[in-house]
């Protein structure tokens, strides 16, 4: 019933606007093309300088009403975002600057060179001088963007400094799977076709030595506030993308073709929770490519914590060779014939 | 009375006389030959797609706006994709998906490119109709094919697809991906590969039209710079989308016979490890953007031309620096094609060449700053009319810079790495692609409509749709940079379970009202449109516009031929406005023997 009330006062609402719009037709007939012309061009050029100025008021209002939810008033959270959030308020005076002066002058000239029959218009086909100038100076001002740009660009994606601490991520449908290289800090083989989802998400191949410390977790990832991570990304199925908003990168995860990225974490979630003053604040893990239908719920979480705390974490870490197999782990059988072991390991 | 309907019968008689005779219904109106009734053709073909996709992003504006509410009459339209009155995540991708897909090519290239390059190209150069009218016919029965494909994918049991309108594999390779990437898919490519062919058929005309059909005294700088940018438009389209052709096929051949040009190393949640190694995901984006970014100057260069020619026309001045705006569209369709690796800054690719890509990337800024100054001062002590169609060619140059400007902070790879795939980038191209290119299609309707059909468009309703589309234009996507600056991710069915992006559901609400009214004021200009088809104000004069250009010499409803006579010889260039004291010069107007330089 509703809907069909808003749609008959729809309607009616269109059938009014077109009789009032043929009514002024017939109006302007009877007034003579000239003079209706003239008062439209009256009517249009007031109008136009009206939206140059409503919409100035529009930017602060919509500004004073949204700034605050962005990441920019929140402030970066690595060294990375700290360059990006810089490098916006650069880009946005020098644009902002470019944006002002032309929609004032667009408007303005608008209305202040609506028709007057006592005006001569200036015929003015071109001036190699002025076309000169507004060739150089967006020239000039791009020169600077790009030169900032591309300075942050090779820091981003260069080589994350030697103390960087490795996490392999990997991107399913729809989910983030993370891996820890363990104790001896170098990740085992992988190949996809020993994937098996209960126990070897990303497909390790256990017969690597290296493989036997490698921590797998799910969803939640911990790292280090001040030092370096440097995240290798892959996927298992369609492409995803690791978007981290609060550290301002972000990189796809693709199938096949292993990409990289690294950032530092200059505050723990814990000092984030206090300094946005939200108890709930989570750094979130975005998936930030179209990968099916469950997209907008792919979520993963980083969790930034000093050293101690990590330690903490880690030492409660269980190897994934003992989860796949579990007559392995030490801790859960605690006498084991050791020579029995060695038997059972296949070389690669 | 004889004098008038030599007016408005005016035939050609000599090369294409034969043509007139005989024309039974179906030779006229539906495989019309004549360039006049093929524009119309793509332009309501254009506008049918236009409602459907607007109509689509409504429906996920809905979802957006209102992703609690249950609106019970969806579930009765949409049956299983709007279960219990809600969208579905399903659904909700196919129709950003195809909303996407339809606007970029079906309206945006084929309606806009495909009705004015059809419609003004034999009349602004002086010719009788296009080089082969056999061939532009089948243009658009190849678009007519394309469309019927695409839409009858909506109806497929598994959906349409619904990955993106850039349908990146491996999601659109892998039938098991996703519903949408199963017959949907199959049907999308077919569509598209259709459509390639329609715009290829139709490119090669107008490129061939334009050098070899101008009339006497038509060199190539006295061409309207519409002319020339069709042309560069035309030039592109023939250039790249043979490119996404080939990526179309050899997906077609990954997703069905077993090869591996785009998988690798795949596992599929519920099927296993697939077999497939070697291939490169990454290769597919390589061709898409080929075309996919000269594709937005495709969409953009016929606006930027009609803007130039209807701002000159009513600003009663001659376009600023003719041969610098024919330079800037020249740079940017140069720079169109060595840019495209910008959308995949985030892909991994090389930094080195990534910075590379930020070079010319960022070089478009200049030839697009030239345009918009010259714009400016084309306006700058000119004698404006504020027709409907000049509100419309003002408001693509504040959208043009309001999103061009935007895209110098994606350009950066430094910046897009923070604000890829965000809501940023959402505002920046509906700006600057999509509303821009809509309004340079908008100026051009309510401009050359008296020639489509002899009659006027509603002028007060015609300012209604302006100002309201105009205003709700920027207040639908200007919030959308915050929610960009907020990191919020496009194509996401629903934010409340995100901590980081869940604080902007109130202006989810706003945005999805006044794209509901936007949507509505297109309504009433559709109903101005096919009103005054039939019932318009009858044009009586033969120059509405008073404008120089040679469309205006044919009669009021030209027939098939386009001029009864001679073709007429063209002396001077297009844009003599205010010139010794004359409102306007006709091009066909000799130069005078005391006449200051001319063109």
């Amino acid at each position: 019933m509703t809907l069909f009330l808003s749609v008959a006062i729809i309607v009616l609402i269109f059938v009014v606007i077109f009789q009032i719009a043929k009514a002024s037709e017939y109006v302007s007939i009877l007034k003579g093309e000239e003079a209706s012309r003239q008062q439209n061009n009256k009517i249009n050029g007031f109008l136009m300088v009206a939206f140059l100025v409503l919409g100035f008021v529009g930017i602060y209002v919509c500004n004073k009403m949204y700034y605050g939810k962005t990441q920019m008033a929140q402030g970066a959270a690595s060294i990375q975002g700290e360059k990006v959030d810089e490098m916006l308020f650069v880009t946005l005076i020098i644009t902002g600057i470019v944006f002002v002066i032309t929609q004032v002058l667009l408007f303005w000239f608008a209305y202040k060179y609506q028709e007057d029959t006592n005006r001569k218009v200036f015929f003015f086909a071109h001036s190699t001088k002025l076309e000169l100038i507004w060739t150089v100076i967006p020239a000039i001002a791009l020169t600077v963007l790009v030169v900032f740009g591309l300075r942050n660009w090779f820091f981003f994606t260069g080589e994350p400094p030697k103390n960087a601490m490795v996490v392999e991520v990997t991107g399913k449908q729809f989910g983030w799977i993370f891996r820890y290289p363990g104790k001896d800090a170098i990740f085992g083989k992988k190949y996809y076709k020993n994937i098996d989802p209960a126990t070897n998400s990303v497909g390790i191949i256990w017969d690597d030595e290296y493989s036997k410390d490698d921590i797998l977790t799910e969803q939640t990832m911990y790292v280090v506030k001040g030092t370096p991570i440097k995240l290798i990304l892959g996927s298992r199925d369609v492409i995803h993308d690791v978007g981290l908003t609060h550290f301002r990168l972000k990189m796809d995860a693709v199938p096949g073709i292993p990409t990289t990225m690294w950032f530092t974490p200059i505050y723990t979630t814990k000092e984030m929770q206090e300094k946005t003053g939200n108890p709930n604040f989570q750094y979130e893990i975005s998936c930030d490519q179209m990968c099916g239908n469950g997209h907008y719920s792919m979520k993963g979480l980083i969790q930034v914590v000093d050293q101690e705390e990590y330690d903490l974490w880690m030492a409660k870490q269980k190897p994934q060779y003992f989860t796949a197999f579990p007559e392995k782990d030490p801790s859960a059988v605690p006498v084991i014939d050791s020579t029995a072991k060695k038997a059972t390991i296949v070389k690669l | 009375m004889s004098h008038e309907a030599a007016l408005h019968e005016g035939h050609g008689h000599d090369d294409h006389g034969h043509h007139e005779h005989h024309d039974t219904f179906l030779t006229k109106y539906v495989f019309s030959q004549d360039h006049k009734m093929i524009a119309k053709q793509f332009l309501i073909t254009g506008m049918v797609w236009a409602v459907l996709g607007g109509l689509m992003s409504v429906l996920f504006r809905l979802q957006l706006g209102y992703p609690d509410a249950s609106f019970p009459w969806l579930e009765s339209i949409l049956g299983k994709w709007a279960k219990g009155g809600q969208i579905t995540p399903e659904a909700y991708y196919a129709l950003v998906t195809t909303h996407g897909t339809v606007l970029v090519f079906f309206v945006l290239t084929a309606g806009l490119s495909g009705t004015f390059a059809n419609f003004l190209i034999p009349l602004q150069v002086g010719a009788r109709d296009m080089a082969s009218p056999f061939l532009n016919m089948l243009s658009y029965w190849f678009f007519f094919i394309a469309s019927i494909i695409m839409l009858s994918s909506l109806f497929v049991e598994t959906g349409p697809f619904s990955g993106g309108w850039t349908a990146y594999p491996p999601l659109s390779a892998l039938h098991d991906a996703s519903p949408g990437s199963k017959t949907g898919m199959d049907l999308w490519i077919i569509a598209m590969a259709l459509f390639v062919v329609s715009s290829l058929l139709g490119g090669l005309n107008y490129i061939t039209t334009i050098l070899n059909m101008r009339t006497k005294g038509m060199s190539m700088t006295r061409l309207p710079l519409t002319i020339w940018a069709l042309f560069f438009t035309a030039v592109l389209g023939v250039l790249s989308f043979p490119v996404l052709l080939s990526g179309m096929i050899l997906l077609i051949f990954d997703r069905n016979f077993g090869t591996s040009f785009y998988l690798s190393d795949i596992y599929v949640n519920g099927v296993g490890a697939l077999s497939n190694e070697g291939g490169s995901a990454i290769l597919f984006q390589h061709l898409f953007w080929f075309l996919g970014h000269p594709e937005v100057y495709i969409i953009l260069l016929p606006a930027m031309g009609m803007v130039s020619e209807i701002m000159s026309v009513n600003s009663r001045k001659p376009i600023f620096g003719y041969m610098a705006m024919l330079g800037s569209l020249f740079a940017i369709a140069i720079l169109a094609f060595l840019v495209w690796a910008h959308h995949m800054f985030v892909t991994g690719l090389n930094p080195l060449l990534g910075s590379v890509f930020v070079l010319l990337t960022l070089l478009i800024a200049v030839p697009s700053a030239i345009k918009v100054f010259n714009w400016l001062t084309t306006l700058w002590r000119g004698n404006i009319r504020f027709t409907p169609a000049m509100l419309f060619a003002i408001g693509f140059v504040s959208l043009f810079i309001s999103g061009g400007l935007t895209g110098i902070w994606l350009g950066n790879a430094a910046l897009d790495i923070y604000l890829h795939d965000s809501y940023f980038v959402v505002a920046h191209f509906h700006i600057v692609m999509g509303v821009a290119s809509m309004f340079g299609m908008f100026a051009g309707v309510y401009h050359w409509f008296p020639k489509m059909y002899g009659r006027y468009l509603n002028n007060s309703l015609g300012y209604i749709h302006f100002w309201i589309t105009m205003a709700g234009a920027y207040l639908i996507f200007w919030p959308m940079h915050y929610q960009g600056l907020a990191g919020m991710p496009r194509r996401y069915f629903d934010f409340s379970i995100w901590e980081s992006f869940k604080q902007f559901a109130e202006l989810n609400r706003f945005i999805s009202t006044i794209a509901m009214i936007v949507f509505a004021t297109q309504i009433l200009f559709l109903i101005n449109f096919f009103y005054s088809i039939f019932k318009g104000r009858k044009v009586t004069v033969l120059n509405p516009w008073e404008s120089n250009t040679l469309e205006w010499t044919t009669p009021i409803r030209p027939g098939h031929g386009n001029w009864p006579g001679e073709i007429p010889e063209v002396h001077r260039w297009p844009y003599d406005y205010g010139k010794d004291g004359h409102d306007f010069i006709p091009q066909t107007t000799p130069v005078g023997e005391d006449e200051t330089g001319t063109h």
